[in-house]
C-alpha cells in the first residue's frame, strides 16, 4: 500500500486559505467593510413582520410607522411583501405604511423594515405646539368618588403636571394600595386608567408603543409607554416605574395613532419585530443595499433579520470548533464528548460565563449524584440517558425556581444549556468515574470546561462576531486550518509531559 | 511537572498519538477490517481459519431463549467465562472457577446463582456492555489455565503478552502483570506492570509500573529482570498470521499462554496504545520506518517472525 502524495491537499488548502483572504481583502477595498468593529455608527435595522390570515377578498393593510421618532434618524424604509402594492401614507401626523392586494387568501406575511441610526441631535419635539386639549372622560360610581379622591391626594403633594404624573404612578404602585386604588385597579389596565385619570385631572395624556432595541431579537413586542403634554411639549413616563424620559435604548414606534395596524379582508392580524444591529458605517449600508452587483452576493445583510441574528451566531461556532481542534490535536487536552466544549460555550455566549459556569456545574453535579442511583438499577442504554433527560430538566428546572426565588434571575439562564448534552455529559462522566475513577472525572471534567471557556473567549471577542458576520468568507481559512490540523502528526503538548519518563533511556 | 524534550523524543523515536492515527492507523487499517477486531466472536473464528490458537469456544448465546440451552449446557461445565461479543475494555466480562453445590464461584471469590448468570447473559444480549448499546451476543470460553512459569509474575489476573504487528511483522511486545494498584487488571494506566520484552528472544528487557522503570513485581516481589517467555518464535508466528487473518496493516494482538493448550490469542487492537515504549523503554518508529523501508516484505508468517527476531533484537549482556 503505498501512501496517496499529499502534495495536491497541501496545494487545495492553500488554495482554500488564499481564496478566503483574497476575497476578503476584495469586499474591504470595494464594498468598503472596515476590519475593525469600533469606530462605526451602529444601525439599527428594526423589522416589523405583519401576519394574519386572508379570507380571499381584497385585502388592505395599514400599519402605523414611526415618522421622526426621538433619539434616532431613519435612514431608509423598505417594504417586503411579494403581490402586495405598498405605499406610505401620510395623513396629518398619523403616517402609515399601506399593503393592498385585489386577492389573497391562507396565511399571509408582511415586512416592513426600517434602517436607524442613534442621533442625539433629533431630541425634543419642538414642532408639537399646538394647544393640546385633554380627552373628557366619564365616571361611574363609585369610580368617580374614588378617581377624586386619588387625584384630590396626588394634587396635594405636587405642583406641575409632571409631578402630578409622578405622584399618581406612585399612588397606583405603592405596596398596599388603599381602597380606592384597589377598586381602580380592579380589571383595569393600569396604564389605560392613568391615561383617564390624567385626561380627567385637566392634562392630556396618552400612550404610545417603544420597542426596545436589542441586539439579534425577534418576535418582540412593543412596550407602552405613558406620555403627557405639559403645554409645550410630549413627556414621556414609565408607567411602572414614574421614571421621566425615554431610555436611550427604546424608540417610540406609534406616538399619534390611534391605532397600530387596520386590516381589511383578513383576520387574526400580529405585529412582531426582529432587530439587529450593525457595525458598519452607514455611507457602506446605503451603498450595499443599493447594489447588487460584484461582490454584495456574498454578504449577508440581503437576508431577513431573523436569518440574519440566527447567522450572526451560527457563522461563530466555526472558531469553537477550531479551538477544540486546536486544544485537542496540538496541545492535547482531554475532553469528554468530542465537541461537548463547542456546545457548552455557545451556551455561555447567551448566559455570560461566570452564571454559566455555576449554572454548569451545578447541573451536572447534581446530575452525577442522580446518575449513581440510575446505574444500580441495571437499565439499558436508551431507557438510561432517557431517564437523565427527564432529570436534567428536572434539575434545570429546579435551579431555576431557586435561583428566582432567592432573587438571583441569573438562575434562569441554565435554560440556556442544551438538554440531551447535558444529559450525555453526565453519563459520560458517571461510565467514566465507575471505570477509571473520579481523578479521570475530573482531569477530562476540568479540560472540558478549560476548553469551553477558551471556545467562548475566542467566540465573544467582538472582533470575532465582526469578522466572521461581515467577511464570512473569512471561514475558508477556518476551514483550511482545521484540514491542516487534521494531517498534525507532531508531537502534542501534554505528550512531552506524558514521556517525560523515557528521558532515563535517552543516552 | 517534568518535561522531555522533544529533540530527545525524536532521538528515541517515540511514536506519539496524533502519528500513530494520522501515519498509521488511518493509512494502514482498513475501515471495513474494524468489525473483524471489535467483535470477538468474528476475531476468534477468522482466528481459527488460520491456525491461530484461543480459548476454546464452548457456546454462543445470540437468542434469548437460547439462555435455557446455556443451563442444559453449563450442568456439564466446571469453570467458564461469559464474555460479550462487542464489549470492550474488559466490560461484562464474568469469569467462573468453579461450582460449590448450586453456586458459581467467581474469580473474585463472590458465590453467585444460576439465575444471576442468566440475568448477565440478557444484559449482555441486550447491549448493556457493546459499544453504543448494540445489541449483542454472548460467548462462553473455557478458563485459561496461565502456565505457571508466568502466572507466578502476576497479583491475580491472567498475564497477557502484547504484540504490536506492523504490515505483518511483529515490531515490539511486552507483558503485562496485574497488581494489586491495578485490580487484577492489566491495563498500564491502572497500575499494571510492563515488561518490554526483547524480540529477538522473547527476554525481559526493561519493566515499568507508572511509567516509572522498576526491577521488582510490586506485589509478588518477584524479580522481572530474569523473565524470558517459552515458545516465543511460536508466539511471534502466530501474532505475523493475524495479519493475513484481518488485513489490518497496525495492531495490537494480545496473547495468554495455557499450561496446556500453550499460546492462544485473546484479542486483537485495531488502536494499540503508545505505552508499549515506555515498557521497552524505546520507540517504536524506527522499527515501523524499517518495515515501511523493505523492498520486498516477506509473504509467510514464519519468514516475517525470523526477519523480525534477526533485525528487532536488543543485544543484551
Amino acid at each position: 500500500m503505498k501512501p496517496r502524495s499529499r502534495y495536491p491537499f497541501y496545494f487545495g488548502t492553500f488554495l482554500l486559505i488564499t481564496a478566503g483572504i483574497l476575497l476578503a481583502v476584495l469586499r474591504h477595498v470595494e464594498m468598503g467593510i472596515p476590519w475593525l468593529a469600533g469606530e462605526q455608527r451602529p444601525v439599527w435595522m428594526v423589522e416589523a413582520r405583519v401576519d394574519f390570515v386572508a379570507q380571499g377578498e381584497p385585502v388592505l393593510v395599514s400599519l402605523n410607522i414611526p415618522e421622526d421618532p426621538p433619539g434616532f434618524s431613519i435612514l431608509s424604509e423598505q417594504a417586503a411583501s411579494p403581490g402586495y402594492g405598498f405605499s406610505i401614507v401620510e395623513e396629518g401626523r398619523d403616517r402609515r405604511a399601506e399593503w393592498t392586494i385585489r386577492d389573497a387568501s391562507g396565511p399571509q406575511t408582511l415586512y416592513f423594515m426600517v434602517q436607524m441610526t442613534p442621533d442625539s441631535s433629533s431630541q425634543p419635539k419642538a414642532r408639537d405646539q399646538r394647544v393640546m386639549q385633554p380627552e373628557v372622560v366619564y365616571w361611574e360610581e363609585p369610580q368617580a368618588t374614588a378617581v377624586q379622591q386619588i387625584l384630590q391626594r396626588a394634587a396635594q403633594k405636587s405642583s406641575t403636571p409632571e409631578s402630578m404624573t409622578r405622584e399618581l404612578i406612585k399612588l397606583l404602585q405603592s405596596d398596599d394600595p388603599d381602597q380606592n386604588t384597589a377598586l381602580l385597579l380592579n380589571n383595569t389596565n393600569e396604564i389605560e386608567l392613568l391615561t383617564r385619570m390624567l385626561n380627567h385631572a385637566n392634562i392630556p395624556a396618552r400612550v404610545v408603543d417603544s420597542l426596545k432595541l436589542e441586539d439579534a431579537r425577534r418576535r418582540q413586542g412593543l412596550r407602552q409607554f405613558l406620555q403627557i403634554h405639559n403645554g409645550e411639549e410630549w413627556l414621556t413616563f414609565n408607567a411602572q416605574t414614574a421614571r421621566q424620559g425615554l431610555p436611550e435604548d427604546v424608540v417610540l414606534w406609534r406616538e399619534d395613532s390611534a391605532s397600530l395596524i387596520d386590516l381589511t379582508g383578513g383576520s387574526d392580524s400580529q405585529v412582531s419585530f426582529a432587530m439587529l444591529r450593525q457595525t458598519v458605517p452607514a455611507l457602506q449600508l446605503a451603498r450595499s443595499e443599493s447594489e447588487s452587483n460584484g461582490l454584495g452576493f456574498l454578504s449577508l445583510y440581503q437576508l431577513p433579520i431573523e436569518e440574519q441574528s440566527m447567522f450572526r451566531m451560527l457563522l461563530l461556532l466555526p472558531l469553537g470548533a477550531l479551538v477544540v481542534a486546536f486544544m485537542r490535536i496540538v496541545i492535547g487536552v482531554r475532553t469528554s464528548g468530542t465537541f461537548m466544549p463547542v456546545l457548552i460555550a455557545v451556551a455561555f455566549v447567551q448566559t455570560s460565563l461566570v452564571p454559566g459556569l455555576v449554572a454548569f456545574i451545578s447541573v451536572v453535579a447534581i446530575g452525577l449524584l442522580l446518575r449513581s442511583y440510575l446505574s444500580s438499577l441495571n437499565l439499558l442504554l436508551v431507557s438510561r440517558i432517557s431517564a437523565l433527560i427527564i432529570l436534567v430538566i428536572f434539575i434545570t428546572t429546579g435551579i431555576s425556581i431557586v435561583g428566582y426565588q432567592m432573587g438571583f434571575s441569573t438562575g434562569m439562564t441554565v435554560t440556556f444549556f442544551p438538554m440531551v448534552i447535558l444529559a450525555w455529559t453526565i453519563e459520560r462522566m458517571s461510565i467514566l468515574w465507575e471505570e477509571e475513577g473520579p481523578r479521570e472525572v475530573v482531569t477530562q471534567g476540568a479540560g472540558s470546561l478549560f476548553v469551553a471557556v477558551l471556545a467562548y473567549l475566542a467566540m465573544s471577542v467582538p472582533l470575532a462576531g465582526h469578522l466572521t458576520f461581515n467577511f464570512p468568507e473569512l471561514h475558508l481559512v477556518v476551514f483550511g486550518i482545521v484540514l491542516l490540523l487534521g494531517q498534525y502528526t507532531g508531537y502534542k503538548l501534554t505528550e512531552l509531559s506524558r514521556f517525560h519518563p523515557m528521558k532515563v533511556y535517552d543516552k | 511537572m517534568k518535561w522531555i524534550s522533544p529533540f530527545a523524543m525524536n532521538r528515541l523515536g517515540l511514536l506519539n498519538m496524533n502519528r500513530r492515527n494520522v501515519d498509521y492507523i488511518l493509512r494502514y487499517n482498513e475501515r471495513q477490517a474494524y468489525p473483524l477486531v471489535d467483535n470477538k466472536l468474528k476475531t476468534k473464528l477468522i482466528a481459527t481459519e488460520y491456525d491461530v490458537n484461543t480459548p476454546e469456544l464452548l457456546q454462543v448465546v445470540r437468542q434469548q431463549h437460547e439462555i435455557s440451552h446455556f443451563r442444559e449446557r453449563v450442568e456439564q461445565l466446571e469453570g467458564f467465562a461469559i464474555k460479550p461479543s462487542k464489549g470492550s475494555g474488559g466490560k461484562g466480562i464474568m469469569v467462573i472457577l468453579r461450582r460449590e453445590e448450586e453456586d458459581y464461584i467467581k474469580a473474585s471469590g463472590v458465590a453467585v446463582s444460576l439465575s444471576t448468570l442468566e440475568r448477565h447473559l440478557s444484559n449482555i444480549l441486550a447491549g448493556l456492555y457493546s459499544l453504543g448499546g448494540a445489541p449483542d451476543v454472548a460467548i462462553i470460553e473455557s478458563l485459561v489455565n496461565s502456565d505457571p512459569r508466568l502466572a507466578k509474575y502476576s497479583f491475580q489476573g491472567v498475564p497477557d503478552i502484547r504484540i504490536v504487528v506492523f504490515q505483518g511483522y511483529p515490531v515490539m511486545a511486552m507483558l503485562r502483570l496485574a497488581t494489586k494498584d491495578s485490580d487484577g487488571k492489566a491495563n498500564l494506566h491502572q497500575g499494571a506492570v510492563g515488561v518490554g520484552l526483547n524480540i529477538a528472544n522473547g527476554r525481559c528487557l526493561n519493566a515499568v509500573q507508572f511509567n516509572r522503570p522498576i526491577i521488582l513485581h510490586p506485589d509478588t516481589g518477584t524479580p522481572l529482570n530474569s523473565i524470558e517467555i517459552d515458545g516465543w518464535e511460536q508466539m511471534l508466528i502466530m501474532a505475523s498470521r493475524c495479519y493475513e487473518a484481518t488485513g489490518l496493516g497496525y495492531m495490537g494482538v494480545d496473547l495468554v499462554v495455557d499450561a496446556e493448550r500453550g499460546p492462544l490469542l485473546l484479542e486483537l487492537n485495531a488502536r494499540p496504545g503508545l505505552a508499549i515504549q515506555m515498557a521497552n523503554g524505546r520507540g517504536l518508529l524506527p522499527r515501523l520506518k524499517h518495515v515501511e523501508g523493505l523492498e520486498r516484505p516477506h509473504s509467510s508468517p514464519e519468514k516475517r517472525a525470523h526477519y523480525a527476531m534477526a533485525n528487532f533484537g536488543v543485544a543484551q549482556p
